[in-house]
């Protein structure tokens, strides 16, 4: 039986009394965007497979949101993850998942589309289509059932959920949510069959339709080659960039309950120039774009003016990396002086100018200074290309405890390549002397907060290739810091293992992935980001029926011509860029921040046609000097 | 200047709790561009004063609010600038200029109002009322923390049933700050399941 919106409402008014915080599954928040349904051509549902709590702080959805609904063919609804109470009550009554905005049963629309910005969302991917009633297979949809995308950073390797989405986007969305659109309508158009809209879809350009591809493996088990099952397909597939960053989003949703981030985010900058080895992001949003302070200052403005909100968040991977920090900084808080706005600046560089960018911000000093040197001798930092002395490490530390914050929290991580447990030995001693810096600056109110979590070798970096630490070494590791930072003003955090054991298996999958995570989603795993749900047995006992070792996965040190599963996945930064990289890593050359010097990551010569259309500043590389090529006309 | 607001809370908004709601009110403060006073120190808190915490899931047509603002307006400004920027779910029913030096609201409200709605027939609602009424004591654990519940029960009102319609039921209970009653303590007594009801605050009664 399918459900109308207003059986579900009567259904749930007898269920939301029952539940923990029931405004997460009410909707009919400030700026939300209701359409008449029916005469809307495309319903898109936008899901993020995580509490409303968690999923309402996500920038990607909102982008999205704002920009579908700025159609007037096609409308956006956001769906979250419901918490497990929410899930038996709902499972209980016979409630299907349904969009916060107009309480469509989840099959009623469309397109679904799922933000997966970090692994641990997989098999509440699989919970959400399951809640919903439509099949998890790709293979066992029928030609009604909505059309399944997803997209977000852990896609950049998308193997592993490649049995369950229809079509992936690798990179930027803002423009090609646009295509992927349009080309549903016309498929509509054309009553024509799923297998003709997925051809259709393979060709835009950022679309990976897995269903298209075929993967074949050697006796070893790595990937022997990828082939495409149709001409029409993208190979290899390069993922989707915008050649400068659209206008911000401002009409942001006001949730009527606290949500992990209650603020403004803005992005002032997207990708990094800064080439740490470790990081992901750096070196999957590359090029760097930066937008212009006047165009933050409106839209600052703006989504003050629309949401009420107290705090702004400044978003990129490198606050102090932006051009026009200060003027930007000084240009706010002027604005705002005493109109209790907060605004927080994550990610900023060990240096001086950093603790005089804060200083800025006056208000922000209760909380506490975070930094991240992610290593503690110089050689790790060296390796890792997050070159900072120690010497400049401890007077910012001197700096930021004598400008009146008390707690400076660092951050580590634990299981770099190479590293020994005289480098882990290494971070406690450093924090024991940043916190006699403080002492010796502030005295007995100074706080040392540090968190170490564990290096994952992630796709697409110039650690691909590296082998991830054991649970045993890891939990030596752990066993050690913890030893050695009993201390009162010490406050140590980590991560579990076994969490990050996951994370890794599913980061480095192949298609075979895909099976375990039915199995271990069939064995009762959801919210694997949750520490309290967290069900690792459920995990083990999916490997073990699907017959593979973790081991494989990340455990090995991998052969430098070995087939990637997402090498045919193209981020513009060649491999031979990485492997170069890798190489001089393990000789502990580091290179300083590219734009300085451009050392030909492949961005360049792939988007080329792009950056050429789109001279300026806005991009942090060099322009391009060749003339575009010329198509060869034969004159007749 | 203090200004008092008479405020509903329906829709969506019978789901947010006290301090969310004042966090609500807060930023339709601050979307509206009315100077909100804040509190002095290290950190300052808006100066909104909510009368009398509605349990979640509740609605109501008769909250209150009061709110100091850094300069003295006219009350038609204040009100047209709130209006065009309150949330769904939100309605203001009336505005006034308060005395800076009156007393806090939390101290004036003594009783309220609810009106519950049955949406399930329970044939002997009166018998279950009329053990309520003739009891002396009604002993009650919540949050772990024993009291009496029948003190805070003052007047149950039935209300007349129409053909067709759902039962009803008007309640007056303690709202004073250390002896409130709750409606959902009431209904688990009489063995109802508060989600078998619609529960909706009518009145919030002063210290005249």
């Amino acid at each position: 039986m399918v459900l109308t919106p207003p059986d579900i409402q009567l259904k749930l008014e007898r269920i939301l009394p029952t539940v923990q915080k029931p405004a997460r599954y009410t909707g009919g928040e400030l700026n939300q965007v209701v359409k008449h349904w029916d005469s809307i051509e495309t319903h898109v549902a936008l899901v993020f497979p995580d509490i409303y709590d968690i999923g309402m702080s996500n920038l990607g959805l909102t982008i999205l949101y704002e920009l579908i609904n700025q159609r007037s063919d096609a409308l956006a609804e956001r769906v979250f993850s419901p918490w497990i109470d929410m899930e038996a009550a709902m499972r209980g009554a016979s409630i299907p998942l349904y969009s916060l905005e107009s309480k469509q049963p989840l099959p009623a629309f469309d397109i679904i589309g799922f933000s997966l910005p970090y692994e641990t969302l997989y098999t509440n991917t699989l919970n959400v289509l399951d809640l919903a009633g439509i099949p998890l297979f790709g293979t066992e949809r029928r030609e009604m059932d909505p059309l399944i995308i997803a997209g977000g950073h852990a896609t950049f390797n998308p193997e592993p959920m490649h049995a369950f989405v229809d079509a992936i986007v690798i990179g930027e969305g803002e423009q090609v949510i646009h295509e992927i659109i349009d080309a549903y309508q016309n498929w509509k158009k054309s009553r024509s069959t799923r297998r003709n809209l997925l051809i259709n879809l393979s060709s835009i350009a950022g679309v990976y339709v897995p269903s298209l591809y075929q993967v074949s493996y050697k006796l070893d088990h790595t990937v022997d080659r990828v082939e495409k099952l149709d001409d029409q397909a993208n190979f290899p597939i390069l993922k989707r960039i915008l050649p400068y960053l659209p206008p911000p989003p401002t009409r942001f949703i006001v949730p009527n309950i606290e949500t992990v981030h209650n603020r403004i985010p803005v992005e002032i900058m997207r990708g990094c120039t800064r080439g740490c080895r470790f990081c992901h992001a750096g070196m999957v949003t590359r090029p760097v774009r930066e937008r212009s302070v006047a165009e933050i200052l409106q839209a600052v403005d703006e989504a003050l003016k629309n949401t009420g909100f107290e705090e702004i968040g400044l978003l990129s991977l490198s606050s102090s990396d932006y051009t026009h920090i200060s003027e930007l900084l000084q240009a706010i808080t002027y604005k705002y002086n005493g109109k209790h706005l907060a605004i927080s600046l994550p990610s900023l560089r060990i240096d001086s100018f950093s603790v005089d960018l804060m200083d800025l911000l006056k208000d922000s000093r209760h909380g506490g200074f975070t930094l991240a040197p992610e290593a503690a001798t110089e050689h790790m930092r060296n390796i890792i290309n997050k070159p900072v002395s120690t010497a400049q490490l401890l007077e910012t530390a001197h700096q930021i405890y004598s400008r009146g914050w008390t707690t400076i929290k660092l951050y580590f991580m634990i299981g770099h390549p190479e590293e020994t447990l005289e480098d882990v030995k290494a971070i406690a001693d450093l924090c024991k002397a940043v916190l006699a810096e403080g002492h010796k600056t502030i005295g007995r109110r100074a706080r040392l907060n540090v968190g170490a979590s564990t290096f994952i070798p992630k796709p697409h970096t110039p650690f691909q290739w590296v082998p991830c630490d054991t649970d045993e070494q890891i939990c030596a590791k752990q066993a050690l810091l913890k030893q050695e930072l009993r201390h009162r003003d010490i406050k140590l955090t980590w991560s579990d293992p076994q969490a990050t054991l996951l994370e890794a298996w599913l980061s480095r999958g192949d298609r075979r992935l895909a099976d375990v995570i039915f199995k271990a989603w069939k064995n009762g795993a959801r919210f694997d980001a949750w520490q309290d749900q967290f069900n690792f047995d459920a995990w083990m006992k999916a490997f073990e029926d699907c017959r593979l070792e973790t081991s494989f996965y990340t455990h090995r040190l991998r052969p430098l011509d070995e087939v990637f599963p997402w090498d045919h996945i193209n981020t513009g930064v060649r491999k031979k860029y990485l492997l170069q990289d890798f190489q001089m890593s393990k000789d502990s050359q580091t290179r300083i921040d590219c734009r300085l010097n451009c050392f030909a990551c492949g961005i360049l010569p792939t988007f080329a046609d792009l950056r050429r259309a789109y001279p300026g500043k806005s991009w942090s590389c060099p322009e391009v000097k060749s003339p575009p090529k010329r198509e060869v006309v034969i004159p007749r | 200047m203090r200004i008092r607001i008479k405020f509903s809370k329906s829709q969506a908004m019978r789901y947010t709790g006290h301090l969310d709601l004042f966090r609500s009110w807060e930023r339709t403060f601050r979307r509206s561009g009315l100077p909100l006073a804040y509190s002095q120190g290290f950190h300052p808190q808006p100066r909104l004063n909510l009368a009398c915490a509605l349990p979640l899931g509740i609605s109501s047509e008769c909250e209150i609010l009061d709110a100091w603002l850094e300069c003295t307006l006219p009350l038609p400004q204040i009100n047209q600038a709130i209006e065009v920027v309150l949330p769904p779910g939100l309605e203001v029913l009336g505005m006034d200029i308060i005395e800076s030096q009156a007393p806090a609201l939390q101290t004036q409200v003594t009783s309220a109002i609810y009106r519950i709605t049955f949406l399930d027939d329970i044939p002997d609602l009166d018998e279950r009322l009329q053990r309520i009424n003739s009891a002396d004591h009604l002993p009650r654990q919540r949050r772990d923390k024993s009291y009496d519940l029948r003190p805070l029960i003052e007047e149950i009102l039935p209300v007349p049933t129409f053909k067709g319609g759902n039962q009803q039921l008007r309640l007056q209970l303690a709202a004073r700050e250390a002896a409130t009653g709750r409606p959902e303590e009431l209904l688990d007594e009489i063995g109802i399941k508060f989600e078998a009801t619609r529960v909706h605050r009518e009145e919030l009664i002063f210290r005249s």
